[in-house]
């Protein structure tokens, strides 16, 4: 610690340089905190999959819709407890920034296959009772402030009414919370009646995008899936069963690797990074060649030089890090209130303690190069000026 | 006769610049006893430096015996030769050699960071050799705001701070006035008298070395006189 006066001034011996070297590093890590945070919150609802739930669909595409009658065979398997048949209603409220999550689900047996969503009894007795009904995220409801009673029109995105028309009105009669308020995001959509929506749409009647199945025993998954699958081999509408943890990361993976994406975009900036700095560091060394070879005069060792300069990078870059990171940690809420699905975007201690790794391997692989020079520096060559 | 606190025998240095081997120092013997305050001169390229470099620690010699204060410092490694210097030398260069970020105190602390003094006991050192050397006013000034004299004099301090066994001055004079060279003159005479420091100065100047109480003339890599002041 008696070195750390003699290591931060060092680095404001340069202070413009010093501070655009460290807002570089910030920004890195600013990025790497935002992006990290949005990796994080896609894999959540892979991670809150239910073991006990399987999804079953199309065998070649999620798209491909699936009879109605499929849903009576799934539920006559032995394994299987309940069945709900769900399609996606892909609307948006009055603008199309205004996306979020709508599925028509049969509401009484999904509501029991997700326990985690938490809705009062008598709202859920009103969605039951109410065919136009729909239920929203908490989240949801904040933000378009909505109340129970509003009618809320829903801008058809795929699926016009009978009639021709395209804006469907539906009644909230529930707004749901869920059992773990870090799921929110998760949960950040509105279910509608799968009934009602059958009944009204133009066309594809009688059929599900995918059916939801809650089996009795999760280490039955495997065999179950391929039953279920077995039911409908060679059938006109073969369908693929997952559990919902695979469906999930099929589903995302739709969108692209979001986590190789990410990787990549953060590899090409701390990569152009171990350049940027890697040059400022061997620079600050190069400017002070005779002050490191006073110090190696007044006794200090070859060790110890090398220490010192690694200090600087290490100093400069951990706290560039933090910066970063912090900044981070200000602006995501801000972020997140413009992307829906994204309400719990955050930085982990997983995600923060790796950034701190990632700084510290940059702070030595930039540092050492130039420590070593420091290190190896010959005093008498130093002091005459060559 | 009192004790030698620098022993030089056979000491020859030479470098390789090119193909060519440049014989720096020739044989030298050389001894100096504890208090004395040595002047050494001789034109450029004579060796002095090279000399002083050998007897600070800084360099190894290509041949030839260098002990000071009764330790045998050529055979010592690079890293046992840090330390050495640490505990025995204090160096004062021509050009100050102070760092611009830090205040004269913090530069006159720097030997005090390897030694395991308390932060207290190092403010305590530090206060002591700025006195010494009458600068206790301009502790918290960086180089940059001090006088060529008031910069060497701070210099001056951070040799002194570790009470060393040995200074060693390389020219401390060079880059200084008439008048301030001979204030930073006096001060070390005072250092050498008042304080029993042995001193080893390179100068150019004829009237620095009659600050001296020896002086030592070299030409070629080799002593051709040596002579004491009155």
């Amino acid at each position: 610690m008696k070195y750390l006066p003699l290591i931060w001034a060092a680095l404001g011996r340069r202070k413009p340089r010093t501070i655009l070297t460290g807002l570089s590093i910030a920004v890195a890590f600013l990025l790497y905190g935002m992006l990290n945070a949005v990796n994080v919150a896609f894999n959540n609802g892979v991670e809150i999959a239910g073991v006990d739930r399987l999804v079953t669909t199309g065998r070649y595409s999620i798209t491909q819709i699936l009879p109605y009658g499929h849903e009576a065979q799934i539920r006559s398997l032995p394994g299987v407890e309940q069945v709900a048949a769900s399609n996606w209603f892909g609307g948006y409220y009055q603008d199309q920034r205004n996306f979020f999550p709508q599925f028509a689900v049969e509401q009484e047996a999904y509501l029991s296959m997700y326990p985690e969503i938490v809705l009062p009894a008598e709202q859920k007795q009103a969605f039951f009772n109410t065919r136009t009904g729909v239920v929203v995220a908490k989240t949801l409801a904040e933000r378009f402030h909505w109340k129970l009673g509003d009618k809320i029109p829903m801008q058809a995105g795929i699926w016009p009414l009978k009639d021709g028309g395209n804006v469907w009105t539906f009644d909230l009669v529930g707004i749901f919370d869920t059992a773990n308020p870090k799921d929110r995001s998760q949960y950040e959509m509105m279910l509608i009646r799968y009934d009602y929506f059958d009944e009204a749409r133009q066309f594809a009647k009688g059929t599900a995008g995918w059916y939801v199945s809650k089996i009795k025993n999760a280490n039955e998954a495997g065999t179950l899936a391929k039953q279920i699958d077995a039911l409908f081999a060679n059938s006109p509408n073969e369908t693929r069963t997952d559990t919902e943890k695979a469906f999930n990361q099929g589903f995302i993976k739709q969108l692209g690797d979001i986590g190789l994406i990410i990787r990549s975009i953060l590899g090409a900036v701390f990569f152009t990074l171990l350049f940027l700095t890697g040059n400022t560091m061997m620079q600050s060394v190069r400017e002070r060649i005779p002050e490191l070879a006073v110090l190696k005069t007044l006794g200090y060792s070859d060790p110890l030089v090398l220490a010192l300069v690694l200090g600087e990078s290490l100093l400069l870059t951990l706290i560039a890090a933090l910066v970063g990171l912090g900044l981070a940690t200000i602006l995501l809420p801000g972020m997140a209130a413009h992307l829906p699905g994204f309400s719990g975007l955050t930085i982990t201690a997983q995600a923060a303690v790796a950034a701190l790794g990632i700084a510290t391997l940059l702070a030595i692989v930039v540092g050492l190069p130039p420590a070593l020079r420091a290190m190896r520096l010959d005093i008498v060559t130093a002091l005459s000026g060559h | 006769m009192s004790e030698a606190i620098v022993s030089l025998r056979g000491v020859s240095k030479s470098y390789v610049r090119g193909k060519q081997s440049v014989e720096v120092l020739q044989k030298l013997d050389l001894s100096i006893s504890r208090g004395d305050f040595l002047a050494l001169m001789g034109p450029s390229g004579s060796g002095k430096t090279t000399l002083l470099n050998l007897i600070g620690g800084l360099d190894h010699p290509s041949a030839g015996e260098v002990v000071v204060g009764g330790q045998r410092i050529d055979q010592l490694s690079s890293g046992a030769l840090a330390q050495w210097r640490s505990h025995h030398v204090g160096f004062v260069f021509q050009f100050y050699n102070l760092l611009g970020v830090l205040s004269a105190e913090k530069n006159v602390e720097l030997p005090l960071l390897l030694t395991p003094l308390s932060k207290a006991q190092r403010a305590r050192h530090v206060a002591t050799a700025l006195e010494i050397v009458g600068l206790a006013d301009r502790a918290k000034h960086k180089p940059s705001e001090l006088s060529g004299g008031q910069a060497q004099r701070v210099a001056i301090a951070r040799a002194l701070v570790a009470d060393p066994t040995l200074l060693v001055c390389d020219e401390p004079t060079g880059d200084l006035d008439r008048k301030t060279a001979d204030e930073i003159l006096g001060l070390l005479q005072t250092l050498n008298r008042q304080h029993g420091k042995t001193i080893v100065m390179v100068t150019h100047d004829p009237k620095a070395a009659e600050y001296a109480t020896h002086q030592l003339h070299m030409d070629k890599g080799r002593l051709i006189e040596q002579s004491a002041n009155a």
